[in-house]
């Protein structure tokens, strides 16, 4: 592989394993109050969708739409559709105490065929399939990348001016921009996450009150810890957080625009995988995130592969999944190990 | 009858720092607590004594928050209080020990011992872990702030829970059987811990039905008998034939039908059998006994005295220690042992083994099955091929529903949905089917109504009419003293001695249920 090759196998990992680390952070929070959410690529869906369907509305009624402005509506409606869903998970699970696998993939067949309608709505109003635009709230989206380009651009200009020295940091400053710099302000916020995540879990009171949650509800309880709010709190708050990597992939990686390729349930799936192969810590998942969106898009770099071939390169993530899997398993270190009442609803007066 | 009930001599003066009266507490048709009334004081150690069932632990839990009683009131230090949630108590500074440690395992003594009270937002460990120090130094723990939960023994976590009640302030100590999971070394260190926190001016409940524990650590005695309040003593003033008196009461008629046992014949003779159960703890200490086909042989002892492991060794289901010896022998007197073998090859043996284990509904039924499927769990190897007779269960459920009178809508209704006597008229139903040799049942008529429990007794009668040798594990001592024909009493593993239901007191098997006295050393070597 050719520098160039790296380069753009490394920014393709950074862009695509965004999305997959927003939907793991999410159902990281998730799991960590004992709830499987494997409705992680429905409420994916329905947070992408809902930020086009904002978007798009504000666009198309608005003579000259301000980036800033479609920005704000497309991030608020995809919190809210993604809180929809998570409150529609965490009603029937918490509440009802319905059974979280059959709750959670039913909530992803929901997900996926609710924003595949509106998706194919929205193109017919849009005036055909791929016609939908929502370029200046999309190009919002990567106002971090139009800074950096900037700077470099400048650097790039005073270096043709100047000497040999000045020319080597611009071409150095022009491969860290498009390796390092060359994406929008979303893939900093879920770093950002990630880290304020970790940080709530392991240092702060309220984060030691949701683990004892998901490890052992009955003993939260007795300790005076409101279960059902944490529950639903770290369900509805990780929701949203998933439903972030939607947007991210509708507005950010294709760029302000809608396709029912299914790829949005692909990534929710790996995002599922992630957590697992996170060992359910979100400072974990953001190489891990970045190795899957790698491993995931390895088959483009490798010359001389036919469809079907392709394909096998394309499990790598959930192949590298196993092995953490059985890895972890067999060294048998209990920090690694799931919450230990994940999957099981908690009901006071069982005894 | 009613002589020496109520006992009021207190030995403590002033006013107490906890006042439950007249309270009442009921589980559906179950009276749990009577209209008692508890006086707690400071600065004493007060026993609260009684059998099993007799109330003890839902009296606590309504002071720990746990329940919420149903009439009565409870006041701390004069003041009448409502206590709805464990925080409700904490508030108060009353705080439970349970049977039942409640810790997270993956955390850290300190992290476990902050859980829930959101001090700060941020964590702070060190200012926790010194505190612990503190605790532990004022009072005698040895407990290390940073140990991980999952790596303690029994008597650390037991620890760790005492620490966390204190280091939420709690002044009123309540600990349910603490001693159950000890050993004597760590029982003693226990103890003195409690003696330390007492002359700290705590007040401390120590649910127990040990009586040499009562003697040992309390100063007062309050005895709890069916749900009932007995009446408190000095414990300087009383001695373990009055205690044991006041905890078990006086005999009551129940007129169950006992036929002398004939065609006496040895079936199971087991030998020195010692179980040691996962945790490291000796659950049986070299039991020796004898089941003849013909009798009914009770088991007596308070709950975790080692009937569960003593049946289950039988039935194939739990290991037991080397050197201990189960001897079966059957009609026509071929003998063979039973002891590492599993249930399988038990019955491959050809040993008709009837069980009717306490926990009906996960190891005796499966809940979610309808009763025909239930039948099938005894007999699915039998039949050929890969496909299962269903007609003979289907059959058996309808034989059992018309014999025993089973309530149910239909033999294929799942069995959870039926009532506990109904469930227990199935299960036994299924057991007996298999024409038995051996039958252990253990509780069998828990929580059953009174007519249900007759037609127990009465199957059991009928077995032992056909030479089964019948065993029977009770916890209520009338009706082990009506039915059996001999009964065994196990005091914390070990076996206090065998005595003839005709003829032994109940004052007798109380007192050798609670300790191991002269009467037991005969059998007990």
């Amino acid at each position: 592989m050719v520098l160039s090759q790296i380069i753009s196998l490394i920014t393709t990992a950074i862009s695509f394993g965004t999305v997959i680390m927003y939907g793991s952070l999410g159902e990281i929070l998730t799991e960590k109050s004992g709830h499987l959410n494997l409705g992680v690529p429905g409420i994916m869906y329905m947070g992408g969708i809902g930020g086009l369907i904002g978007a798009f509305l504000y666009e198309t009624h608005t003579a000259s739409p301000i980036p800033f402005v479609g920005l704000a509506i497309a991030l608020a409606s995809t919190l809210l559709c993604s809180l929809v869903g998570g409150l529609i998970y965490s009603f029937l699970t918490v509440s009802l105490r319905a059974n979280q696998n059959v709750t959670g993939l039913t909530l992803t067949i929901f997900g996926s065929g609710l924003a595949n309608f509106f998706g194919g709505s929205l193109s017919k109003l849009a005036g055909g399939v791929g016609q939908i635009s929502v370029a200046s709230t999309s190009s919002a989206f990567r106002w971090t990348q139009h800074i950096s380009d900037r700077i470099v651009a400048s650097l790039s200009a005073k270096a043709a001016a100047g000497g040999g020295f000045m020319k080597f940091l611009a071409s150095a400053a022009d491969t860290v921009d498009r390796v390092f710099l060359n994406y929008g302000f979303m893939v900093w916020l879920a770093l950002a996450i990630a880290v304020v995540l970790s940080i709530f879990l392991t240092k702060t009171s309220r984060g030691l009150n949701l683990r004892a949650v998901g490890e052992n509800p009955a003993t939260a309880d007795a300790a005076g810890i409101n279960v059902k709010s944490y529950k639903y709190l770290s369900t509805c708050i990780g929701a949203m957080i998933s439903g972030l990597g939607g947007l991210y992939y509708v507005m950010d990686y294709i760029k302000g625009t809608w396709a029912n390729d299914g790829n949005i349930e692909a990534v929710g799936w790996l995002a599922v995988a992630l957590v697992i192969f996170a060992t359910w810590k979100p400072l974990r998942s953001i190489w891990g995130a970045y190795l899957f969106g790698a491993l995931y898009w390895l088959y483009n770099f490798i010359p001389g592969l036919t469809r079907s071939s392709q394909e096998i390169f394309k499990m790598l993530p959930y192949i590298v999944t196993i092995i953490v899997l059985i890895s972890v398993s067999l060294r048998h270190k209990r920090e690694d190990q799931p919450p230990t009442s994940l999957g099981l609803s908690y009901f006071r007066e069982d005894r | 009858m009613q002589r020496n009930e109520v006992v009021t001599d207190r030995p403590v003066s002033g006013a107490p720092a906890v006042r439950m009266e007249h309270i009442t507490k009921t589980f559906g048709s179950v009276i749990a607590n009577d209209d008692v009334t508890l006086d707690i004081y400071r600065g004493e150690i007060l026993s609260l004594l009684g059998e099993n069932g007799s109330g003890k632990t839902t009296l606590m839990n309504m002071l720990s928050g746990i329940y919420f009683p149903d009439a009565g009131s409870v006041s701390v230090d004069g003041r009448p209080v409502s206590i709805k949630s464990p925080k409700d108590a904490f508030d108060l500074h009353i705080g439970m020990i349970h049977q039942h440690f409640k810790l997270v395992d993956i955390l850290t003594a300190a992290e476990n011992i902050v859980l829930g009270l959101n001090e700060s937002y941020m964590l702070n460990l060190k200012r926790v872990h010194s505190e612990v120090v503190n605790i532990c130094k004022k009072y005698g723990f040895e407990l290390d702030p940073d140990k991980k939960v999952y790596d303690m023994s029994v008597s650390e976590k037991q620890t760790l829970e005492i620490i966390k009640v204190l280091y939420r302030g709690a002044d009123i100590l309540i600990l349910d059987e603490p001693t159950a999971v000890l050993t004597p070394q760590e029982t003693e260190k226990l103890f003195g811990v409690m003696r330390n926190m007492k002359a700290d001016g705590k007040s401390i409940v120590i649910i127990t039905h040990k009586l040499h524990e009562v003697m040992s650590i309390s100063d007062r005695v309050a005895v709890l008998r069916k749900g009932r309040y007995v009446g408190d003593i000095a414990t300087s003033q009383t001695d373990p034939q009055q205690l044991t008196d006041m905890m078990v009461g006086h005999a009551v008629k129940l007129n169950i039908e006992r036929p002398e046992p004939k065609d006496l014949r040895e079936c199971l003779k087991v030998e020195n059998l010692s179980v040691v159960d996962i945790d490291g703890i000796r659950k049986l200490d070299k039991v020796s006994f004898t089941a003849y086909g013909g009798e009914i042989l009770g088991v007596a002892g308070v709950a975790g005295s080692g009937q569960k492991e003593l049946l289950e060794v039988i039935a194939g289901l739990q290991p037991a220690q080397r050197g201990s010896r189960v001897i079966y022998t059957d009609r026509n007197g071929k003998v063979s042992s039973l002891i590492g073998k599993s249930p399988l090859e038990i019955k491959k043996l050809g040993v008709h083994l009837a069980f009717v284990p306490e926990d009906r509904l996960g190891m005796g039924l499966v809940g979610n099955l309808d009763i025909a499927d239930n039948m099938l769990i005894r007999t699915y190897t039998e039949g050929s091929g890969m496909f299962v007779n269903m007609k003979r269960p289907r059959k058996l459920a309808q034989d059992i529903v018309k014999e025993f009178e089973v309530v149910t809508p239909g033999i294929t209704t799942p069995v959870r949905k039926l009532s506990g006597g109904n469930v227990q008229k199935v299960l036994v139903g299924r057991e007996i089917s298999g024409d038995p040799s051996l039958m252990m049942s253990a509780y069998a008529v828990r929580g059953l109504d009174i007519n249900t429990s007759y037609t127990i007794y009465r199957l059991m009668n009928e077995q032992k009419a056909r030479g089964t040798a019948v065993i029977y594990v009770g916890e209520d001592l009338d009706v082990l003293l009506e039915l059996c024909d001999r009964i065994m009493v196990l005091c914390g593993g070990r076996l206090s001695g065998i005595v003839d239901g005709r003829t032994a007191t109940k004052e007798q098997v109380g007192l050798m249920m609670t300790h191991i006295g002269e009467t037991g050393k005969e059998a007990d070597e």
